[in-house]
């Protein structure tokens, strides 16, 4: 004789609330509130350099981005002319934010390889502690380093660059003068961002799988040999991450700028010469002696500049994220 | 078997042998690159530096080539190019440490850290006027950016790890992407929101919370790694106790926290005590002193670093060093406080 | 502990419903000692380790570590946990340097020359003693194909036939049927079982003359244990293997040799080896009987 069980019914799960304390609710209503201040901020920021400099926008158009001139000028009704024009100092943003890339990430990639792999356990603590500080060293700081100390060394380089490779046009000058040239600005952005770029990588090469590692190792492959068959494929993505990181932080850079380029509104591919520019620090030369149509300019500037980095940084965080933070 | 202690070695540790080959390839090296350089029309230490980074490359692989093969030699160059890597950022680190030390001691007197600049100019030589005025501006600044940003920064991260509401994602997105705002565009906006707005005019406060904009994703970023660390069972015994969601917090969590916290706050000065573009919008610049952050603008360390720069002569040039060494100083403290209560929190653990 | 043990050899059909028993364990590696093919070639003098201590900084891990492992034969390493097998497995190939802070005594002969000794290319070393390890690792950023002649690339070992070297270890390793089509896919697509044998060709692509397996199976299901068992028998015949195992029908099933290790709280030691037959039938040490007839580990 067979019984058949009863069927089991599973219940449902409940329903579990609670209603929090009148001062919990308070404390969160607060603490939430607060947090929004971020989305706030960053709505303000773009809200009010929107509004200030909407007439500038308004009028150029399209152009404000396109065009190269910028000048602000009367003519004999007393009326004033204003053609603004970003492209310059757009492509100027642009050129030394690479050189500074393209000299950073080999050094920044291999300095954090030698700490992950190479350094002994002194020579790392001592070497991190410099990269930190380099992290924290002011901007202003690299401005005058740059002008007074980079500067006289980087003018000897940009001659012997002209020199013997002054047949590309990237090295040829108009005429020989090197000072504050966008070389020089790239090579004092690069060293802003080596820190943050060797950082980055430094997280994602110790995350290296070890199991692959041993595996290489296993197979009679030399350091050198793992780190090209398994840090560095598996790096690749964060140490891309970290290099836009820096190319964020390069983009926005204003001061160190400043002082070691000589600010003229040309675009200028002949980087050894002394012309260029970026528009943060465009902004700043421009803002002492702005009346209100360039200040509003300015403002719509301000607003490019803030729309190029987040638009840099949301990519770079997103690659970061992925690669470095959820250890792949 | 055996009863005689054996004693552990290491094979495979650089044999005193290894090490004198390695001292003779970089003597070697140093020998050959002394008679490139001076046989050739190279000159100058940057020619001895690059010439020896390489010459050592070769002479080195030669040494390596023939008992481990090519693969050896790939292995030495990688060993030595990271090296070099290594060595150029920290020659990069060590020549800016030297430069503000050493042109910046020149101008350090009594009178540059007592007096402000209200009966000198640019113009005059050292030894008339001083920095104090900025000195004290730089520190006003840094006190309101505190007050604002630290808390705002805190419960930030109180919400990313104590509530971890549905928004949760969008605020640490945020975060993120404020910690990218460029310093021109933080004053910039201070400038367009407020000043272009409002009768306010330049002062410290307006300063300060330029400076705000840029302190609050640090110390947000900070916050919420030490307050992640907080042991949760420390959070489930307060709450098991009876203690509503803010008293647990309040009285456990950020307690618990403290010295992370104030790390994060001291991380936070760090990244803006140098910070000069915001200023240049909301400060204005004053020479003497100014104890009301509301009303005027005042002096600050980047500002007059700023200043003494644009003014072109060799004494402002001077003041400058003198000055970004002052704030270079401030900046190392924070750096050594960070360092020194970071890692108190986590020995105590 | 009820143990069904189902293997077939030479035709023999053997199952036991009872206690693991030395008894039983032993029939099945006096059947493999019947069953293992003689003829082997010349293979040099195979892997002899002398006196091995193995340190992690201050803590004695391995004491007094003498083994001498015959070419073409299979030798187990079998033991409770953390008696130090895997440490003296890795001793074996000089992967114990990894682990920082590490230090160790003694000798490791391949063909009568000290793998230590001072100034010796490591590398060149660990291309003749090989390695399996427990979870299987695959490189994922590389095809099937590339997997398995990655050694060689490692190495910059030049072949004049890759595609028949390719073939040659997937067959050895068991997996050619399986993947012969797909060679171009990349690794981390094959099941487990298959990921550890596509690193057993890969290892077996160098040529290697010693193959270190540490608990190769135990991350796997019976099938591809299995699998991996008839493997290594083939392979013993042209290369000595030394294999770490948790499961004593295993090394009753695959091993000629097999050797206890026991740590009493101090460093891990080397109690007793033997033919393994022997080992599991008449073993000489009380420590190793209460061992293999299960009264603990």
């Amino acid at each position: 004789m067979s019984i058949d069980a009863p069927a089991k019914v599973i219940p449902q799960a409940r329903l579990i609330t609670t209603k929090p304390r009148v001062s919990d609710q308070i404390f969160r209503g607060i603490v939430t509130a607060f947090s929004f201040s971020a989305l706030i901020i960053l709505a303000l920021i773009a809200a009010f350099l929107l509004l200030k400099g909407f007439s500038t926008l308004k009028e150029q158009g399209l152009g404000f981005i396109t065009n190269f001139e910028w000048s602000v000028t009367t003519d004999d009704a007393g009326k004033e002319i204003a053609d603004f024009g970003l492209q310059a100092m757009l492509i100027g943003t642009v050129v030394i934010s690479f050189i500074a890339l393209i000299l950073a990430v080999p050094l920044a990639v291999l300095t954090a390889l030698f700490l992950t792999f190479y350094a002994p356990e002194r020579v790392k603590k001592v070497l991190v502690t410099i990269v930190d500080l380099m992290a924290a060293f002011p901007s202003i700081l690299y401005g005058l380093w740059g002008l007074f100390i980079l500067m006289p060394m980087a003018v000897y380089w940009a001659e012997l660059l002209h020199k013997w490779l002054g047949w590309i046009p990237l090295f040829d000058v108009p005429q020989p003068i090197f000072t504050r040239s966008p070389f020089i600005a790239g090579l004092v952005l690069a060293v802003m961002i080596i820190p943050i770029i060797t950082s980055v990588s430094r997280e994602v090469f110790a995350q290296t799988p070890l199991d692959r590692v041993q595996a290489a190792y296993a197979l009679g492959a030399t350091k050198w040999g793992v780190i090209k068959a398994v840090v560095l494929p598996f790096g690749a993505n964060g140490v891309v991450g970290g290099a836009m990181l820096g190319l964020g932080r390069a983009f926005g850079e204003t001061v160190a700028v400043y002082f070691v380029l000589n600010i003229v509104f040309r675009t200028n591919f002949e980087i050894l010469f002394t012309q260029g520019g970026n528009v943060a620090s465009m902004i700043v030369l421009k803002f002492g002696e702005a009346g209100p149509t360039e200040v509003g300019a300015l403002m719509a500037s301000g607003l490019i500049l803030f729309l190029l980095t987040l638009i840099v940084n949301f990519i770079a965080n997103a690659v970061v994220n992925r690669t470095v933070k959820s250890g792949r | 078997m055996s009863t005689t202690e054996v004693k552990p070695t290491r094979p495979w540790a650089a044999s005193p042998k290894d090490r004198a080959l390695t001292a003779s390839s970089v003597l070697l090296s140093v020998a050959i690159t002394v008679g490139i350089v001076l046989g050739t029309p190279m000159k100058g230490k940057l020619a001895y530096f690059f010439v020896f980074l390489l010459t050592w490359l070769i002479v080195d692989s030669l040494y390596v080539v023939r008992k481990f093969g090519a693969k050896g030699v790939r292995d030495g160059l990688a060993a030595k190019i990271t090296l070099y890597g290594a060595v150029m950022v920290s020659m990069a680190v060590f020549s800016i440490l030297w430069a503000t030390v050493s042109e910046g001691v020149a101008g350090l007197n009594l009178a540059f850290v007592t007096e402000n600049m209200r009966n000198a100019s640019f113009f005059d030589p050292i030894g008339k006027g001083g920095v104090l005025h900025a000195i004290i501006g730089t520190l006003e600044l840094i006190l309101i950016s505190i007050i604002i940003a630290v808390p705002m920064g805190i419960l930030t991260a109180l919400y990313l790890t104590e509530i971890k509401g549905k928004a949760a994602g969008l605020i640490q997105f945020l975060v993120q992407a404020m910690s990218g705002v460029p310093s021109v565009v933080a004053g910039l906006f201070i400038y367009a929101a407020i000043i272009l707005n409002t009768p306010l005019r330049p002062s410290a406060f307006l300063g300060g919370l330029a400076l705000s904009i840029l302190m609050i994703p640090t110390v947000t970023r900070t916050a919420q790694e030490v307050l992640n660390l907080v042991p949760s069972d420390l959070r489930e015994a307060g709450l098991a106790m009876g203690a509503t969601q803010w008293k647990t917090v309040a009285l456990v969590v950020l307690p618990a926290a403290r010295s992370g916290l104030i790390t994060a706050t001291i991380l936070g000065v760090a990244r803006i005590a140098g910070e000069t573009a915001p200023l240049l919008f909301t400060v204005g610049v004053f020479d003497g002193y100014n104890f009301n952050p509301f009303v005027g603008g005042t002096g600050t360390l980047p500002t007059v670093i700023w200043a003494g720069l644009g003014a072109g002569t060799p004494e402002a040039a001077q003041r400058a060093w003198s000055a970004i060494l002052i704030l270079l100083i401030v900046v190392l403290i924070m750096f050594v406080l960070a360092r020194t209560v970071g890692s108190r929190q986590f020995k105590k653990k | 502990m009820e143990i069904q043990t189902n293997t077939e050899k030479n035709g023999t059909q053997m199952s036991e419903q009872n206690r693991t028993t030395p008894s039983s364990l032993s029939d099945v590696a006096a059947k493999r000692a019947e069953a293992k093919v003689a003829g082997t070639t010349p293979l040099g003098t195979g892997l002899e380790a002398r006196g091995v201590h193995a340190w992690f900084s201050k803590h004695h891990a391995l004491s007094d570590v003498s083994l001498d492992f015959s070419a073409g034969t299979v030798t187990a390493l079998i033991g409770p946990s953390g008696c130090g097998k895997s440490t003296f497995i890795r001793t074996l190939n000089r992967m114990h340097e990894f682990i920082p802070n590490t230090s160790m005594a003694g000798q490791v002969l391949l063909d009568g020359k000290d793998i230590y000794e001072p100034g010796i290319d490591v590398t060149k070393i660990r291309l003749q003693i090989g390695m399996v390890f427990q979870k299987p690792n695959p490189f994922p950023s590389m095809t099937i194909g590339e997997n398995v002649l990655s050694g060689l690339k490692l190495a910059q070992l030049k072949v004049s036939n890759q595609e028949e070297l390719l073939e040659e270890c997937l067959v050895r390793a068991g997996l050619w049927n399986e993947v012969k089509d797909r060679l171009g896919a990349h690794a981390g697509g094959l099941s487990g079982g298959q990921q550890q044998r596509l690193c057993i060709a890969r290892a077996l692509a160098v040529k290697p003359k010693v193959l270190l397996m540490d608990e190769p199976c135990s991350a796997l299901d019976p099938g591809s244990t299995l699998r991996i068992e008839e493997t290594i028998s083939q392979l013993s015949k042209s290369m000595t293997i030394v294999i770490v195992t948790h499961n004593m029908q295993q090394a009753a099933r695959v091993s000629d040799y097999t050797a206890f290790f026991l740590s009493d709280g101090g460093p891990g030691q080397m109690i007793e080896v033997g033919p393994t037959n022997e080992i599991f039938s008449r073993p000489r040490d009380e420590r190793t009987e209460n061992y293999v007839t299960g009264r603990f580990g």
